[in-house]
Formats: structure tokens, sequence, C-alpha cells
């Protein structure tokens, strides 16, 4: 049997990392994405060790657009994995500097442009492929800071937000087909992205948490994932607030 | 790199020290990181899972680097078992890896949350030392990264006195970035096992002796118990199952202590009754097979154990003594202990091999080690350990410096003869509490 095929978009980040190993344990095909050659080669030479069948990597700056376009640019992709695409995971994400941003349209654009538009970019490249092969999981790995427009991350809240948005359309489109749409929504994980917050507490979560949940999730075909799960009872309520209190929160 | 203050307690939970941390996640950070942590700190030591008890894995208001997240496989042979990875791999997820491939890792201690680098640094022991030895007689090749920016390949032929101070040398030579080991063959992950009650501790020395083709083996002391029952125990006793293959399901779902009670659990009356039950129960003859995980590792099925010995935290005490004054010295040390009414549930009795150890400060050495956990009752405790050490000193025996948090300078270079010779391998950028306390005290 042929392992599964998966592409990780962002292939350096902490959470796609673990998942990669998850799969490749499992004997998966992985290519990964991402700018830095220098810390992909690394990941990949471990996922063969723990049992891929491929891992090799491609260096691409996924927030740019790609000068041949996106579809080719996927396309060209897809044929270096080669065989199915089982998995699309879309991991990569800039969480920023939100004081910077509330006063710098550039830097809010960066923001939009990396979290948010070249991401729907990618993600409508996969699904005219996955459209064609007929069956697959489309996967996007979203925020908690997506569901309500908060004082303290909202530049970075309207990129995911607006990629949950997208992601929960394309899920609605593509109801009823063998394709799968899984939006990711985590809360606080412990990886280098949040290294500049104070950590620990019942919040916190593990990288490998959050990849053992997705991976569970995409087995499932579940649309939604807050994780851990505890986020969803959280998120419901922070989104039913009425203004009149949450605006006197500092959150 | 980011720096972040963080407080750490290592595995005693005797305190917590303030440390500056660095967490690299590649290795391309790490000459930054070390830069930042030497440049801020002062002074910098690799921190892998913290599972030394004392204050060897400490470097109190100095540098800490981090490295659960350089835990990338390099490269694995699956002809020759020859294994490489960075350093914060643990030996946990070793063990996943690599079992269902049909390799074991040749030395393991009682615990699988340890990293490569921690396994190196304190050139750790496993229930097979009579047979194999210690964990640094299995590396091959490791990579030292030197405050200076240099990177240094050794080996036994390679930099050789380098490498033999870097294992078993408490992390202070330079930051161990990976690590290269020779892995044993297995057909299956089952451990074929026996479990025989003991009474005393001739009787002990008795079991050892008949069971020297047996490549695993450990005891667990009752050490309460005194008069002609003195030292009596469980003998354990395993060797790897020759036929049976691998199970892909892992062991269920740790238990957590999830705070650190108000007082410890762990009381003279409590370890009286957990003891006898321990001793007497119908589990403790047996004879059949197990899973690897319950034989070697059965303390991590409970995640922060350590939690159960209250705010106060615990020491733990391991001595080897020389076999000519082992049995003598092991009695008196268990009727010292008896006597004072403290100790624990936490007892280990073990012979030791004549394989020698390669790293110049490495603690494991012919004879018997004895290994046990006190709950910190301040001065009482260490009046204790003042008595046990005259029994391994005049024994000529040594203390495990992993273990330690109050060992005298005096009783630690009397130990280790070779400590002069270690000095020069160094790294002036590397410092430890425990190398401040008693290596230069």
């Amino acid at each position: 049997m042929v392992g599964e095929g998966v592409i990780i978009l962002g292939g350096t980040s902490a959470v796609a990392e673990h998942y990669a190993r998850r799969l490749a344990a499992r004997g998966a095909r992985l290519l990964l994405v991402g700018r830095n050659a220098e810390r992909l080669t690394p990941i990949a030479g471990d996922l063969l060790v723990r049992g891929a069948a491929f891992a090799e990597t491609a260096v691409l700056d996924l927030a740019e657009p790609p000068a041949e376009g996106y579809q080719a640019a996927w396309n060209g992709l897809a044929e270096r994995l080669g065989g199915t695409v089982d998995v699309v995971l879309l991991a990569y994400g800039v969480l920023g500097d939100q004081k910077a941003a509330e006063t710098d349209p550039a830097e809010t654009v960066r923001l939009l442009s990396s979290n948010m538009v070249s991401a729907c970019a990618w993600m409508t490249a996969a699904s005219v492929s996955m459209e064609q092969q007929g069956a697959g999981s489309l996967v996007a790995i979203s925020s908690v800071a997506g569901d309500r427009g908060r004082q303290s991350n909202y530049i970075y809240g309207a990129g995911k937000g607006g990629l949950s948005v997208f992601m929960e359309g394309l899920a609605h489109r593509l109801a009823g087909t063998a394709i799968r749409v899984l939006t990711v929504k985590p809360g606080f994980i412990d990886t280098p992205m949040t290294d500049g917050m104070a950590k620990g507490g019942p919040l916190w979560a593990t990288a490998d948490k959050v990849a053992a949940d997705i991976d569970r999730a995409v087995g499932k075909g579940r649309v939604v994932l807050y994780t851990p799960w505890f986020w969803g009872p959280i998120l419901f309520v922070v989104r039913h607030l009425p203004r009149a209190i949450f605006h006197r929160l500092k959150i | 790199m980011s720096v972040a203050r963080t407080l750490i307690s290592s595995w005693g939970n005797l305190g917590r020290v303030e440390h500056l941390t660095a967490i690299p996640s590649f290795r391309d950070e790490l000459p930054s990181a070390l830069g930042e942590l030497i440049a801020q700190g002062g002074s910098v030591l690799g921190y892998g899972l913290g599972r030394s008890y004392g204050d060897s894995c400490l470097n109190g208001g100095g540098g800490l680097l981090v490295t659960e997240r350089l835990d990338r496989c390099l490269s694995f042979d699956r002809t020759t078992g020859v294994f490489r990875a960075e350093a914060g791999l643990s030996i946990a997820e070793l063990n996943r890896i690599t079992i269902p491939k049909g390799w074991f890792v040749p030395v393991t201690p009682g615990t699988k949350f340890v990293t490569l680098g921690g396994a190196v640094a304190n050139d750790v022991h496993g229930k097979n030392h009579h047979v194999t030895g210690t964990f640094g007689r299995h590396v091959r090749r490791l990579g030292l990264l030197r405050s200076d920016g240099s990177v240094i390949e050794c080996s036994p032929d390679l930099e050789g006195d380098l490498f033999r101070a870097t294992i078993g040398g408490l992390g202070l030579t330079g930051l161990i970035e990976w690590v290269e080991i020779g892995l044993e063959p297995i057909v299956s992950d089952e451990i074929e096992m026996e479990s025989i009650r003991f009474r005393n501790v001739h009787a002990f020395f008795e079991l050892s002796a008949e069971s020297a083709s047996w490549p695993y083996t450990v005891s667990w002391i009752d050490v309460l118990s005194q008069g002609a029952a003195l030292g009596r125990g469980i003998f354990m006793r395993g060797r790897h199952a020759t036929t049976g293959g691998f199970q892909s399901k892992g062991s269920g779902p740790a238990l957590t202590v999830p705070v650190t009670p108000p007082m410890g659990l762990v009381m003279p009356l409590s370890v009286r009754i957990f003891n006898e039950a321990y001793y007497r129960r119908p589990g403790a003859t047996y004879s059949g097979r197990t899973r690897f995980d319950p034989f070697f590792y059965p303390l991590d099925s409970v995640h922060h154990w350590n939690r159960v010995y209250g705010p106060r935290g615990f020491f733990q005490y391991q001595s080897v003594l020389p076999p000519e004054t082992a049995q003598a010295g092991t009695r008196e040390m268990l009727k010292r202990i008896a006597a004072s009414g403290q100790g624990s549930c936490l007892v280990v009795l073990k012979n030791f091999g004549d394989v020698p150890s390669s790293g110049m400060l490495s603690f494991p050495a012919a004879g018997t080690t004895l290994a046990l956990d006190f709950p910190n009752r301040g001065e009482r405790t260490l009046a204790l350990f003042a008595s046990l050490d005259e029994v391994v000193s005049t024994s000529g025996g040594r203390l495990y410096a992993g273990k330690d948090a109050r060992m005298s300078p005096a009783m630690f270079r009397a130990g280790y003869p070779e400590l002069k010779e270690f000095q020069p391998f160094v790294d002036p950028a590397f410092s430890s509490d425990f190398q401040r306390r008693v290596i230069l005290g």
C-alpha cells in the first residue's frame, strides 16, 4: 500500500512538524514547503528516519504570489510529491506586532497578505487540483483569534478570521463530495511563535497535542476543530458576550 | 534568539531557581542562543528534561539552553542499528521510533524521559550494567558546541580525551549538539521476566550471583525492615523475549499527580504500610512475559510522581561500593537507615559489573549500588546522609552527581580520582550549581 500523500505549506511550523511526524510513522509521503531550506532539510531527514516513504522540501516564500501564478506553482508542488495528494495542511502564518500594526498600514497589509490573502489563494489552487482528483482533505490552521475581533490581536485575528470564513465557504461548496475541508482553531500553543508570551498554566497546549487533534479530526472528516477542545465553549462565550460587557474587557 | 527569565527546579523539587532560558528549535540558532545566554547570564548550561535530582542540571542566575525542541533524528541505519539524533531527543521517542524496526537502546535508565544529551552528560546506567556497562560505552560519536563557536566532533578515537571528559561530564565541556549510538537488535518488544522475594541482604547477593546470565537485573528493598530481615526485598530479572514480534499499540495514557499536595505524602507510617504490602503482594513472585514499558519504566506511568513528596521536595542518595566491601557496607548503610526511621518506598539495589565506564567522571564502577529517595526533612535528613557518607567513604565508594544536592567537595574529590584530568576540558563559559558547590567548592 502506498502511504498517504501530504503537502505541508509552512513546513517549519512546530505544529506542522509534529503532524508530519505522526504521518511519517505511518509511512506517508510528505512534501514540505517553506522559505528556509536550511531548516526544512533536517525536518525532512527526521521524517525519513521516522518512517516516511518520501520526504522532500520545496523552497518557496508562500506569502508572496509565485511568478508563474498560484495554480501553476501548486501543480508543480503536486507533481513533486507524485501520486495522490490526500492531505493539504496549511500551517504558515505570522503573529506580527499588534501594537505596531495598529498605526502602520503597511504592517497591516503584510499581516493580512500572509495570514489570509496568500493562504486563500493557495487553498483555491489546492481545491482545484483536489476536485480533479475527486477526494482528499484540505486543512488550514486558523486561530481562535479569528472568532471575534479583540483589541489585543485583531489584525492577526482579521487575517485568521478571513481564512476561517473562506474555509467555511469552501466546506459548504464541497459538502456532499468526497473532499473534506477542515478549519483548525487552536488557542495558545507552546511554540517558537509564542515565545515572547508568558507561558504555563492550563490554557497552554503542546504542538504535539494540537497535531494529534488535527490528525484525529482529519480522520473523522470534521469541519471545524477547536484544539484543545475547551476553546470551543470559551469562544462560544466570547462570541456571544454583549458588547456592553465586551467593551469593558481588556482581552 | 529571544531569552526569558524562568523559575526552574530540578526533579527533587528542592527549590525553584531563576534562570535565563532560551529554547532554540533549529541548530542554526544555537550560536546566537549560546552567545545571548552567556552575555546576559554570565554562563550557560545545556538542559534537557530536568530529571537530574539535585543541582547538576541547574545554573541559578545564569543561562540554561533548553534542548527539548532539538529532537530530530539525523540518521538510522536499519541494518547496523547505528542511530544519530539531535541531543534533545528523548529515550521515549527513540523507543517509539526504533523498537518497531527491531532495535532497542543498549542502555536505558529507569525513566524514558531523559534526552540523549542528558544520558551522555550523566553517563547513565541501566538494569543491564553488569553486562553492557554504561550508556557512554555505546556512544560512537558526538558533536560538541563550544562557547568559542567551534563544533568539535569527538569519539573514542577522535579527540578521545575530550570525549572521555564529555561522557559523564555533567554538561560542563560544552553543549552536546548531537549523539550517535549503536542500538541493540531485538525481535520482540516484550520482556521475559522473573520476580523473586529475598529475605535479607545476603540472599540478594546470592541471587545476584546466580542471575549473572540475565541481562537485566534490579532489586527493590524494604528499607524499614530490620534484624534478620534487614534488606529483604524483591529481585527482578529479565531478558528480551525471543519470539512475539512488535505490538503496534503503545502504553495507555499515564496518570498525573496534578498538583503538589501541601504536605508530603511519604511519611514513616505510609512507607511502612506500602512496603509491607508491596513485599507481600501476590505479584511479588512472578514468572512470565511483560511489555518493555512497565519493566523498564514503572514510575513513568505516573507523571510528576515527584510531587508526592510535597512542597519541600526530596533527596535521592545513590552510592556505589566496590565488591570487596559491598556486602558489609550495604548492610551497615541499611542498618543506619532503618535505625533512623527515615526512607521511602523507592529503594533500588543492584550489582554493577566490571565493564569500565567511558567517562572521566562516570559514576558506575564494579560493585553494588544503592539508591534511595528521602523526603526532605531538613537537618534530620542531612544528618543521616552524613552518617551514610562515612560508610561510603570507609568502604571506598562514591556518590552519583546526577542525584546529588548535598555532597561535600571532599567527598566528590575522594570518589572521582580523574577530576584533575577532567578540569582542563571544562568550557570556561559553561557552569552549573553543582560545579560551583562541589567541584569548585
